[in-house]
Protein backbone atom coordinates (compact mmCIF):
# COMPACT_ATOMS: atom_id res chain seq x y z
CA UNK A 1 0.00 0.00 0.00
CA UNK A 2 1.19 3.17 -1.32
CA UNK A 3 0.65 6.01 1.08
CA UNK A 4 2.04 8.89 -0.83
CA UNK A 5 0.34 6.93 -4.53
CA UNK A 6 -3.03 7.48 -2.40
CA UNK A 7 -2.19 10.93 -1.44
CA UNK A 8 -1.32 12.07 -4.63
CA UNK A 9 -4.71 10.40 -5.95
CA UNK A 10 -7.12 12.22 -3.18
CA UNK A 11 -7.19 15.63 -4.14
CA UNK A 12 -8.83 14.53 -7.97
CA UNK A 13 -10.74 12.31 -6.48
CA UNK A 14 -12.17 14.73 -4.34
CA UNK A 15 -12.52 17.51 -7.26
CA UNK A 16 -14.06 14.80 -8.69
CA UNK A 17 -17.34 14.98 -6.31
CA UNK A 18 -16.94 18.26 -5.77
CA UNK A 19 -17.70 18.86 -9.83
CA UNK A 20 -20.74 16.34 -9.84
CA UNK A 21 -22.32 18.45 -6.94
CA UNK A 22 -21.57 17.36 -3.98
CA UNK A 23 -21.25 19.50 -0.76
CA UNK A 24 -17.25 19.70 -0.16
CA UNK A 25 -17.48 18.40 3.93
CA UNK A 26 -19.63 15.70 2.45
CA UNK A 27 -17.51 15.07 -0.39
CA UNK A 28 -14.17 15.23 1.55
CA UNK A 29 -15.81 12.24 4.28
CA UNK A 30 -16.62 10.17 1.77
CA UNK A 31 -13.31 10.28 0.03
CA UNK A 32 -11.65 9.52 3.30
CA UNK A 33 -14.25 6.56 3.50
CA UNK A 34 -12.80 5.44 0.09
CA UNK A 35 -9.41 6.11 1.15
CA UNK A 36 -10.19 3.53 4.33
CA UNK A 37 -12.31 1.01 1.93
CA UNK A 38 -8.61 1.21 -0.29
CA UNK A 39 -6.28 0.48 2.59
CA UNK A 40 -8.38 -2.54 3.10
CA UNK A 41 -8.86 -3.65 -0.06
CA UNK A 42 -5.83 -3.15 -2.50
CA UNK A 43 -3.06 -5.34 -0.44
CA UNK A 44 -5.02 -8.53 -1.85
CA UNK A 45 -7.20 -7.24 -4.50
CA UNK A 46 -5.39 -3.93 -6.22
CA UNK A 47 -7.66 -2.13 -8.63
CA UNK A 48 -6.04 -1.80 -12.34
CA UNK A 49 -7.21 1.75 -12.44
CA UNK A 50 -6.57 3.14 -8.84
CA UNK A 51 -7.92 6.73 -9.02
CA UNK A 52 -11.30 4.99 -10.71
CA UNK A 53 -11.10 2.62 -8.29
CA UNK A 54 -11.32 6.00 -5.81
CA UNK A 55 -14.08 7.51 -7.65
CA UNK A 56 -16.18 4.89 -7.76
CA UNK A 57 -16.08 4.11 -3.96
CA UNK A 58 -16.02 7.46 -2.92
CA UNK A 59 -19.30 7.92 -4.60
CA UNK A 60 -20.74 5.67 -3.28
CA UNK A 61 -19.92 6.25 -0.03
CA UNK A 62 -21.08 9.90 -0.35
CA UNK A 63 -24.68 8.30 -2.02
CA UNK A 64 -24.98 5.94 0.71
CA UNK A 65 -24.17 8.60 3.21
CA UNK A 66 -26.91 11.16 2.07
CA UNK A 67 -29.43 8.88 1.80
CA UNK A 68 -29.01 7.82 5.45
CA UNK A 69 -29.49 11.38 6.46
CA UNK A 70 -32.80 11.91 6.70
CA UNK A 71 -32.36 15.50 7.19
CA UNK A 72 -30.50 15.55 4.00
CA UNK A 73 -33.45 14.02 1.92
CA UNK A 74 -34.11 17.30 -0.51
CA UNK A 75 -30.41 17.08 -1.83
CA UNK A 76 -30.70 13.47 -2.22
CA UNK A 77 -32.86 14.43 -4.59
CA UNK A 78 -30.32 16.02 -6.35
CA UNK A 79 -27.88 14.10 -5.87
CA UNK A 80 -29.46 10.74 -7.45
CA UNK A 81 -29.26 12.23 -10.89
CA UNK A 82 -26.81 11.51 -13.14
CA UNK A 83 -23.89 13.85 -12.44
CA UNK A 84 -23.76 16.66 -14.48
CA UNK A 85 -21.10 17.07 -16.54
CA UNK A 86 -17.65 19.21 -15.75
CA UNK A 87 -17.33 22.40 -16.26
CA UNK A 88 -15.01 23.64 -18.79
CA UNK A 89 -13.33 20.42 -19.12
CA UNK A 90 -9.38 22.00 -19.93
CA UNK A 91 -9.70 23.41 -16.15
CA UNK A 92 -8.04 21.24 -14.49
CA UNK A 93 -9.64 19.58 -10.99
CA UNK A 94 -6.64 19.73 -8.94
CA UNK A 95 -5.75 23.02 -9.36
CA UNK A 96 -9.74 24.28 -8.93
CA UNK A 97 -9.14 22.27 -5.61
CA UNK A 98 -5.97 24.31 -4.77
CA UNK A 99 -7.94 27.40 -5.39
CA UNK A 100 -10.94 26.17 -3.44
CA UNK A 101 -8.72 25.48 -0.40
CA UNK A 102 -6.68 29.16 -0.66
CA UNK A 103 -10.47 30.92 -1.12
CA UNK A 104 -9.99 34.90 0.05
CA UNK A 105 -12.91 33.94 2.22
CA UNK A 106 -10.46 31.72 4.54
CA UNK A 107 -8.56 32.85 7.15
CA UNK A 108 -4.90 31.58 6.41
CA UNK A 109 -4.78 29.15 9.20
CA UNK A 110 -7.86 27.84 7.59
CA UNK A 111 -6.69 27.59 4.33
CA UNK A 112 -3.22 26.11 5.16
CA UNK A 113 -5.40 23.27 7.38
CA UNK A 114 -7.33 22.81 4.55
CA UNK A 115 -4.92 22.83 2.13
CA UNK A 116 -3.15 20.28 3.94
CA UNK A 117 -6.04 18.54 4.44
CA UNK A 118 -8.01 18.67 0.97
CA UNK A 119 -4.73 18.66 -1.36
CA UNK A 120 -2.10 16.97 0.78
CA UNK A 121 -4.56 14.40 1.97
CA UNK A 122 -3.10 14.84 5.59
CA UNK A 123 -4.94 13.64 8.01
CA UNK A 124 -6.52 16.04 10.86
CA UNK A 125 -4.40 14.24 13.69
CA UNK A 126 -1.19 14.44 11.30
CA UNK A 127 -1.94 17.93 10.41
CA UNK A 128 -1.83 18.71 14.22
CA UNK A 129 0.87 16.73 15.29
CA UNK A 130 2.89 18.59 12.58
CA UNK A 131 1.95 22.14 14.52
CA UNK A 132 1.01 21.16 18.18
CA UNK A 133 4.68 19.34 19.00
CA UNK A 134 4.78 19.05 22.84
CA UNK A 135 7.43 21.53 23.90
CA UNK A 136 10.40 19.46 24.77
CA UNK A 137 11.21 21.82 27.90
CA UNK A 138 10.67 25.09 29.65
CA UNK A 139 13.42 26.59 28.01
CA UNK A 140 13.43 25.05 24.69
CA UNK A 141 11.48 24.43 21.46
CA UNK A 142 9.17 26.80 19.37
CA UNK A 143 6.09 28.97 20.75
CA UNK A 144 2.73 27.83 19.66
CA UNK A 145 2.23 28.15 16.13
CA UNK A 146 -0.87 30.77 15.03
CA UNK A 147 -2.69 27.77 13.97
CA UNK A 148 -4.47 26.78 17.25
CA UNK A 149 -7.94 25.99 16.12
CA UNK A 150 -8.07 22.32 14.62
CA UNK A 151 -11.69 23.17 14.42
CA UNK A 152 -10.89 25.57 11.47
CA UNK A 153 -10.89 22.88 9.55
CA UNK A 154 -14.00 21.87 9.41
CA UNK A 155 -14.90 25.46 9.78
CA UNK A 156 -13.35 25.81 6.50
CA UNK A 157 -14.97 22.86 4.95
CA UNK A 158 -17.92 24.61 5.67
CA UNK A 159 -16.98 27.82 4.59
CA UNK A 160 -16.27 26.86 1.08
CA UNK A 161 -19.27 24.16 1.05
CA UNK A 162 -21.26 27.33 -0.82
CA UNK A 163 -18.19 28.32 -3.17
CA UNK A 164 -18.97 27.36 -6.50
CA UNK A 165 -16.64 25.31 -7.59
CA UNK A 166 -16.25 26.53 -11.27
CA UNK A 167 -15.27 30.12 -9.94
CA UNK A 168 -11.80 31.11 -11.10
CA UNK A 169 -9.06 32.04 -8.30
CA UNK A 170 -6.49 33.96 -7.76
CA UNK A 171 -3.09 32.13 -7.92
CA UNK A 172 -1.34 34.87 -5.92
CA UNK A 173 -3.95 33.28 -2.99
CA UNK A 174 -2.89 29.68 -3.22
CA UNK A 175 1.11 31.01 -3.72
CA UNK A 176 0.92 32.77 -0.35
CA UNK A 177 -0.94 29.58 1.10
CA UNK A 178 1.90 27.18 -0.10
CA UNK A 179 4.28 29.28 1.08
CA UNK A 180 2.77 29.69 5.09
CA UNK A 181 3.43 26.04 4.82
CA UNK A 182 6.93 26.03 3.85
CA UNK A 183 7.29 28.45 6.26
CA UNK A 184 5.85 26.87 9.49
CA UNK A 185 9.11 24.38 9.63
CA UNK A 186 10.34 21.25 10.41
CA UNK A 187 9.25 19.76 13.84
CA UNK A 188 6.92 16.87 13.78
CA UNK A 189 6.05 13.77 12.19
CA UNK A 190 4.86 15.47 9.06
CA UNK A 191 7.43 17.41 7.45
CA UNK A 192 5.30 20.21 6.65
CA UNK A 193 8.76 22.22 4.46
CA UNK A 194 8.84 18.80 2.32
CA UNK A 195 4.90 18.46 2.08
CA UNK A 196 4.65 22.34 0.64
CA UNK A 197 7.34 21.38 -2.09
CA UNK A 198 5.37 18.43 -3.23
CA UNK A 199 2.35 20.36 -3.38
CA UNK A 200 4.00 23.32 -5.20
CA UNK A 201 5.95 20.87 -7.30
CA UNK A 202 1.89 18.93 -8.43
CA UNK A 203 0.88 22.95 -8.67
CA UNK A 204 3.52 23.79 -11.36
CA UNK A 205 2.38 20.45 -13.47
CA UNK A 206 -0.95 21.85 -13.66
CA UNK A 207 0.02 25.60 -14.00
CA UNK A 208 2.48 27.31 -16.32
CA UNK A 209 2.60 30.48 -14.30
CA UNK A 210 5.95 31.88 -13.44
CA UNK A 211 5.84 33.02 -9.87
CA UNK A 212 4.35 29.40 -8.86
CA UNK A 213 8.04 28.33 -10.47
CA UNK A 214 9.53 31.30 -8.53
CA UNK A 215 8.01 29.98 -5.36
CA UNK A 216 9.20 26.51 -6.14
CA UNK A 217 12.77 27.49 -6.94
CA UNK A 218 12.70 29.31 -3.74
CA UNK A 219 11.38 26.49 -1.70
CA UNK A 220 14.07 24.25 -3.06
CA UNK A 221 17.09 26.68 -2.65
CA UNK A 222 15.79 27.19 1.39
CA UNK A 223 15.59 23.23 1.14
CA UNK A 224 18.92 22.68 -0.40
CA UNK A 225 20.58 24.77 2.84
CA UNK A 226 18.39 22.89 5.54
CA UNK A 227 20.58 20.43 7.15
CA UNK A 228 23.56 23.13 7.26
CA UNK A 229 20.86 25.47 9.25
CA UNK A 230 20.66 23.58 12.87
CA UNK A 231 23.51 23.07 14.83
CA UNK A 232 24.05 20.03 17.01
CA UNK A 233 22.48 21.70 20.28
CA UNK A 234 19.72 22.62 18.12
CA UNK A 235 20.71 26.39 17.70
CA UNK A 236 20.29 28.18 14.60
CA UNK A 237 23.44 28.64 12.15
CA UNK A 238 22.89 31.81 10.18
CA UNK A 239 23.80 31.72 6.75
CA UNK A 240 26.91 33.17 6.63
CA UNK A 241 28.15 30.54 9.28
CA UNK A 242 26.91 27.62 7.26
CA UNK A 243 29.20 24.87 5.75
CA UNK A 244 28.84 25.12 2.32
CA UNK A 245 29.63 21.64 1.66
CA UNK A 246 26.36 20.47 3.26
CA UNK A 247 24.45 22.05 1.41
CA UNK A 248 22.35 19.92 -1.24
CA UNK A 249 23.63 21.25 -4.64
CA UNK A 250 21.14 18.68 -6.23
CA UNK A 251 18.36 20.83 -5.00
CA UNK A 252 20.65 23.79 -5.66
CA UNK A 253 20.34 23.16 -9.47
CA UNK A 254 17.18 22.14 -9.93
CA UNK A 255 16.14 25.47 -8.17
CA UNK A 256 18.57 27.82 -10.59
CA UNK A 257 17.01 25.72 -13.43
CA UNK A 258 13.65 26.67 -12.89
CA UNK A 259 14.04 29.96 -11.51
CA UNK A 260 15.92 30.54 -14.65
CA UNK A 261 13.61 29.57 -16.73
CA UNK A 262 10.71 31.71 -15.01
CA UNK A 263 13.00 34.37 -15.56
CA UNK A 264 13.62 34.15 -19.22
CA UNK A 265 9.93 35.01 -19.73
CA UNK A 266 10.15 38.64 -18.32
CA UNK A 267 7.55 38.47 -16.00
CA UNK A 268 8.86 39.51 -12.72
CA UNK A 269 6.96 38.79 -9.87
CA UNK A 270 8.35 39.07 -5.49
CA UNK A 271 8.96 35.52 -5.65
CA UNK A 272 10.87 35.15 -8.89
CA UNK A 273 13.09 38.28 -6.71
CA UNK A 274 13.46 36.34 -3.55
CA UNK A 275 14.54 32.99 -5.82
CA UNK A 276 17.04 35.00 -7.60
CA UNK A 277 18.34 36.49 -3.89
CA UNK A 278 18.80 32.61 -2.36
CA UNK A 279 19.81 31.80 -5.96
CA UNK A 280 22.82 34.18 -5.48
CA UNK A 281 23.65 32.73 -2.12
CA UNK A 282 23.70 29.62 -3.18
CA UNK A 283 26.34 30.40 -5.88
CA UNK A 284 28.22 31.66 -3.25
CA UNK A 285 31.46 29.06 -2.42
CA UNK A 286 31.81 30.84 0.19
CA UNK A 287 30.35 33.78 2.59
CA UNK A 288 33.18 36.08 1.86
CA UNK A 289 32.56 35.43 -2.00
CA UNK A 290 28.49 36.89 -2.13
CA UNK A 291 27.79 39.07 -4.49
CA UNK A 292 26.09 41.47 -2.34
CA UNK A 293 25.92 44.39 -4.79
CA UNK A 294 23.74 41.99 -6.77
CA UNK A 295 22.22 41.36 -4.17
CA UNK A 296 20.53 44.42 -3.06
CA UNK A 297 19.69 45.09 -6.91
CA UNK A 298 17.21 42.50 -6.23
CA UNK A 299 16.42 43.79 -3.24
CA UNK A 300 15.40 46.98 -5.11
CA UNK A 301 13.27 44.77 -7.68
CA UNK A 302 11.49 43.77 -4.29
CA UNK A 303 10.95 46.80 -3.06
CA UNK A 304 9.53 48.01 -6.34
CA UNK A 305 7.02 45.13 -6.16
CA UNK A 306 5.82 44.95 -2.67
CA UNK A 307 6.91 47.88 -1.18
CA UNK A 308 6.80 45.50 2.18
CA UNK A 309 8.72 47.22 5.27
CA UNK A 310 10.73 44.27 5.77
CA UNK A 311 11.98 44.20 2.47
CA UNK A 312 13.18 47.89 2.73
CA UNK A 313 15.27 46.15 6.25
CA UNK A 314 16.53 43.24 4.54
CA UNK A 315 17.61 45.60 1.84
CA UNK A 316 19.11 47.63 4.51
CA UNK A 317 21.41 44.61 5.85
CA UNK A 318 22.31 43.65 2.12
CA UNK A 319 23.26 47.32 1.36
CA UNK A 320 25.59 47.16 4.83
CA UNK A 321 26.82 43.90 3.10
CA UNK A 322 27.76 45.75 -0.24
CA UNK A 323 28.95 49.11 0.78
CA UNK A 324 29.93 48.70 4.26
CA UNK A 325 28.16 48.70 7.95
CA UNK A 326 27.52 52.53 7.74
CA UNK A 327 25.71 52.64 4.61
CA UNK A 328 23.60 50.15 6.17
CA UNK A 329 23.02 51.67 9.35
CA UNK A 330 21.45 54.81 7.15
CA UNK A 331 19.20 52.74 5.14
CA UNK A 332 18.11 51.21 8.52
CA UNK A 333 17.43 54.47 10.07
CA UNK A 334 14.97 55.21 7.16
CA UNK A 335 13.16 52.24 8.46
CA UNK A 336 10.09 51.34 10.99
CA UNK A 337 12.62 50.73 13.97
CA UNK A 338 9.37 49.04 15.58
CA UNK A 339 10.10 46.19 13.03
CA UNK A 340 10.47 42.74 14.26
CA UNK A 341 14.45 42.28 13.80
CA UNK A 342 15.44 45.97 13.55
CA UNK A 343 17.37 46.47 16.84
CA UNK A 344 18.90 42.55 15.69
CA UNK A 345 20.08 44.15 12.33
CA UNK A 346 21.10 47.36 14.31
CA UNK A 347 23.38 44.94 16.19
CA UNK A 348 24.84 42.96 14.10
CA UNK A 349 25.77 46.48 11.18
CA UNK A 350 27.44 47.88 14.55
CA UNK A 351 29.72 45.29 15.24
CA UNK A 352 30.64 45.05 11.56
CA UNK A 353 31.38 48.78 12.05
CA UNK A 354 33.91 47.80 14.67
CA UNK A 355 31.70 48.58 17.97
CA UNK A 356 31.09 45.52 19.94
CA UNK A 357 29.98 47.26 22.78
CA UNK A 358 26.89 48.86 21.23
CA UNK A 359 26.15 45.64 19.66
CA UNK A 360 26.09 43.70 22.33
CA UNK A 361 23.61 45.55 24.26
CA UNK A 362 21.37 45.47 21.12
CA UNK A 363 21.45 42.14 21.06
CA UNK A 364 20.53 41.82 24.26
CA UNK A 365 17.44 44.13 23.63
CA UNK A 366 17.02 42.26 20.80
CA UNK A 367 16.36 38.44 22.68
CA UNK A 368 13.78 39.72 24.97
CA UNK A 369 11.90 40.45 21.58
CA UNK A 370 12.45 38.04 19.57
CA UNK A 371 9.48 36.04 18.50
CA UNK A 372 10.62 32.60 18.79
CA UNK A 373 13.14 31.09 21.39
CA UNK A 374 15.17 29.82 18.45
CA UNK A 375 15.99 33.25 17.89
CA UNK A 376 15.97 34.81 21.37
CA UNK A 377 18.91 31.80 21.88
CA UNK A 378 20.73 32.73 18.88
CA UNK A 379 20.48 36.54 19.61
CA UNK A 380 21.62 36.02 23.51
CA UNK A 381 24.61 33.95 22.20
CA UNK A 382 26.00 36.87 20.24
CA UNK A 383 25.62 39.13 22.96
CA UNK A 384 27.40 36.63 25.48
CA UNK A 385 30.03 35.76 22.99
CA UNK A 386 31.01 40.23 22.37
CA UNK A 387 30.57 40.08 26.36
CA UNK A 388 32.74 37.03 26.71
CA UNK A 389 35.74 39.52 25.02
CA UNK A 390 34.02 39.15 21.32
CA UNK A 391 36.54 36.03 20.36
CA UNK A 392 36.40 36.59 16.53
CA UNK A 393 33.84 38.96 16.94
CA UNK A 394 34.76 40.38 14.11
CA UNK A 395 35.12 37.98 11.71
CA UNK A 396 33.23 38.20 8.85
CA UNK A 397 30.59 35.33 9.94
CA UNK A 398 29.91 36.48 13.27
CA UNK A 399 26.79 38.83 13.18
CA UNK A 400 24.25 36.42 11.76
CA UNK A 401 21.44 37.92 13.58
CA UNK A 402 20.83 40.01 10.17
CA UNK A 403 17.68 39.43 9.05
CA UNK A 404 19.05 38.76 5.54
CA UNK A 405 21.43 36.30 6.62
CA UNK A 406 19.24 34.80 8.95
CA UNK A 407 18.40 32.39 6.46
CA UNK A 408 14.90 31.08 7.42
CA UNK A 409 12.72 31.70 4.55
CA UNK A 410 12.09 35.10 3.77
CA UNK A 411 9.05 37.08 5.01
CA UNK B 1 -0.01 9.57 39.69
CA UNK B 2 -0.43 13.21 40.54
CA UNK B 3 -0.14 16.60 37.66
CA UNK B 4 2.63 19.21 38.97
CA UNK B 5 3.28 22.22 37.55
CA UNK B 6 7.34 23.98 37.43
CA UNK B 7 6.76 27.36 37.06
CA UNK B 8 9.73 29.08 35.99
CA UNK B 9 10.00 33.08 36.56
CA UNK B 10 12.19 35.94 34.58
CA UNK B 11 11.02 37.66 37.45
CA UNK B 12 9.27 37.41 40.76
CA UNK B 13 11.15 34.32 42.57
CA UNK B 14 13.92 34.54 45.14
CA UNK B 15 17.27 35.50 43.68
CA UNK B 16 19.44 32.30 42.43
CA UNK B 17 22.47 31.26 44.00
CA UNK B 18 24.30 31.71 40.37
CA UNK B 19 22.20 35.05 39.49
CA UNK B 20 24.03 35.82 36.26
CA UNK B 21 21.94 36.91 33.10
CA UNK B 22 22.76 34.62 30.25
CA UNK B 23 24.08 37.23 28.43
CA UNK B 24 27.06 37.34 30.42
CA UNK B 25 27.60 33.72 29.89
CA UNK B 26 30.10 32.53 27.45
CA UNK B 27 28.50 30.69 24.30
CA UNK B 28 29.49 27.31 25.63
CA UNK B 29 27.58 27.32 28.87
CA UNK B 30 24.78 28.71 26.97
CA UNK B 31 25.02 25.82 25.09
CA UNK B 32 25.61 22.88 28.16
CA UNK B 33 22.52 24.63 29.66
CA UNK B 34 20.54 23.82 26.32
CA UNK B 35 21.77 20.84 26.15
CA UNK B 36 21.26 19.95 29.83
CA UNK B 37 17.20 21.19 29.45
CA UNK B 38 16.75 18.92 26.53
CA UNK B 39 17.87 15.72 28.00
CA UNK B 40 16.05 16.74 30.97
CA UNK B 41 13.20 16.68 29.13
CA UNK B 42 14.00 13.39 27.03
CA UNK B 43 14.74 11.66 30.62
CA UNK B 44 11.55 12.20 31.35
CA UNK B 45 9.87 11.17 28.39
CA UNK B 46 11.51 8.01 28.51
CA UNK B 47 10.24 7.11 32.38
CA UNK B 48 6.51 9.01 31.04
CA UNK B 49 6.82 11.65 33.47
CA UNK B 50 6.64 14.51 30.77
CA UNK B 51 3.35 16.08 30.16
CA UNK B 52 4.31 19.49 28.37
CA UNK B 53 6.50 22.55 28.52
CA UNK B 54 6.02 25.99 27.17
CA UNK B 55 8.19 28.88 27.22
CA UNK B 56 6.51 32.96 27.17
CA UNK B 57 7.65 35.93 25.20
CA UNK B 58 8.85 38.82 28.29
CA UNK B 59 5.76 40.34 27.33
CA UNK B 60 2.40 40.36 28.38
CA UNK B 61 -0.99 42.30 28.77
CA UNK B 62 -3.50 42.18 31.32
CA UNK B 63 -7.01 42.43 29.87
CA UNK B 64 -10.58 42.69 31.14
CA UNK B 65 -13.76 42.92 30.40
CA UNK B 66 -15.30 46.37 30.35
CA UNK B 67 -19.03 46.43 29.80
CA UNK B 68 -21.90 45.59 27.44
CA UNK B 69 -20.74 46.80 23.76
CA UNK B 70 -17.60 47.83 24.81
CA UNK B 71 -14.19 46.72 23.87
CA UNK B 72 -12.02 44.78 26.96
CA UNK B 73 -9.76 47.03 28.81
CA UNK B 74 -5.81 46.56 28.37
CA UNK B 75 -3.09 46.75 30.37
CA UNK B 76 0.20 46.87 29.18
CA UNK B 77 2.55 45.70 27.68
CA UNK B 78 3.44 45.23 31.11
CA UNK B 79 7.31 44.97 31.02
CA UNK B 80 7.48 46.52 35.02
CA UNK B 81 5.89 43.98 36.46
CA UNK B 82 7.35 42.21 39.73
CA UNK B 83 6.37 38.79 38.94
CA UNK B 84 7.04 37.73 35.33
CA UNK B 85 6.59 33.94 34.23
CA UNK B 86 9.30 32.64 31.99
CA UNK B 87 7.37 29.31 31.18
CA UNK B 88 6.36 25.81 32.55
CA UNK B 89 7.05 22.26 32.56
CA UNK B 90 4.12 19.55 33.39
CA UNK B 91 5.17 16.55 35.07
CA UNK B 92 3.22 13.51 36.09
CA UNK B 93 4.40 11.68 39.07
CA UNK B 94 4.00 8.91 41.58
CA UNK B 95 4.47 11.47 44.50
CA UNK B 96 5.23 14.94 46.07
CA UNK B 97 8.53 13.51 46.82
CA UNK B 98 9.36 12.51 43.34
CA UNK B 99 8.22 16.15 42.04
CA UNK B 100 10.13 17.87 44.14
CA UNK B 101 13.13 15.41 43.09
CA UNK B 102 12.88 16.21 39.96
CA UNK B 103 12.32 20.10 40.38
CA UNK B 104 15.86 20.46 42.54
CA UNK B 105 17.28 18.51 39.39
CA UNK B 106 15.93 21.17 36.69
CA UNK B 107 17.25 24.05 39.15
CA UNK B 108 20.53 22.48 38.88
CA UNK B 109 20.73 23.18 35.50
CA UNK B 110 24.74 24.73 34.75
CA UNK B 111 24.43 28.37 34.07
CA UNK B 112 27.39 30.97 34.80
CA UNK B 113 30.87 29.35 35.32
CA UNK B 114 29.37 25.89 34.23
CA UNK B 115 28.21 25.99 38.14
CA UNK B 116 24.54 25.42 38.61
CA UNK B 117 22.12 27.68 38.64
CA UNK B 118 20.39 27.23 42.09
CA UNK B 119 17.63 29.09 40.51
CA UNK B 120 14.12 28.72 42.45
CA UNK B 121 11.24 26.80 40.77
CA UNK B 122 8.02 27.39 42.02
CA UNK B 123 5.77 23.53 42.23
CA UNK B 124 2.06 23.71 42.38
CA UNK B 125 -0.06 20.55 42.18
CA UNK B 126 -2.88 20.38 39.84
CA UNK B 127 -6.48 19.48 42.35
CA UNK B 128 -6.86 15.89 41.22
CA UNK B 129 -9.95 14.13 39.75
CA UNK B 130 -12.85 13.40 42.52
CA UNK B 131 -12.04 9.65 43.45
CA UNK B 132 -15.67 7.10 42.17
CA UNK B 133 -15.14 5.42 45.51
CA UNK B 134 -15.63 7.44 48.12
CA UNK B 135 -17.08 5.46 51.04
Amino acid sequence: MDELLLRDLTPGVLAVLVRRGADFAAAEDAVQDALVEAVRVWPADPPRDAKGWLVTVAWRKFLDATRADAARRRREDRVEEEPAPGPAPAVDDTLQLYFLCAHPSLTPSSAVALTLRAVGGLTTRQIAEAYLVPEATMAQGVPPTPLRQWGSISRAKRTVSGVRFEQPGDVSTVLRVLYLVFNEGYSGDVDLAAEAIRLTRQLATVIDHPEVAGLFALMLLHHARRAARTAPDGGLVPLAEQDRGRWDTRLIAEGVAILQAALARDRLGEFQAQAAIAALHADAPAAEETDWVQIVEWYDELVRLTDNPVVRLNRAVALGEADGPQAGLAALATVDPTLPRHTAATAYLHERAGDPTTAARLYTEAAAKASNLAERTHLTRQAARLNAGGGGSRARGAGGAGPRTRDAAPD
Amino acid sequence: MAKYLLLKHYRGAPAAVNDVPMDQWTPEEISAHLQFMTDFAARLEKTGEFVDGQALAEEGTWVRYDGEGRPPVTDGPFAETKDLIAGWMVIDVDSYERAVELAGELSAAPGAGGKPIHEWLELRPFYGVRPTITE
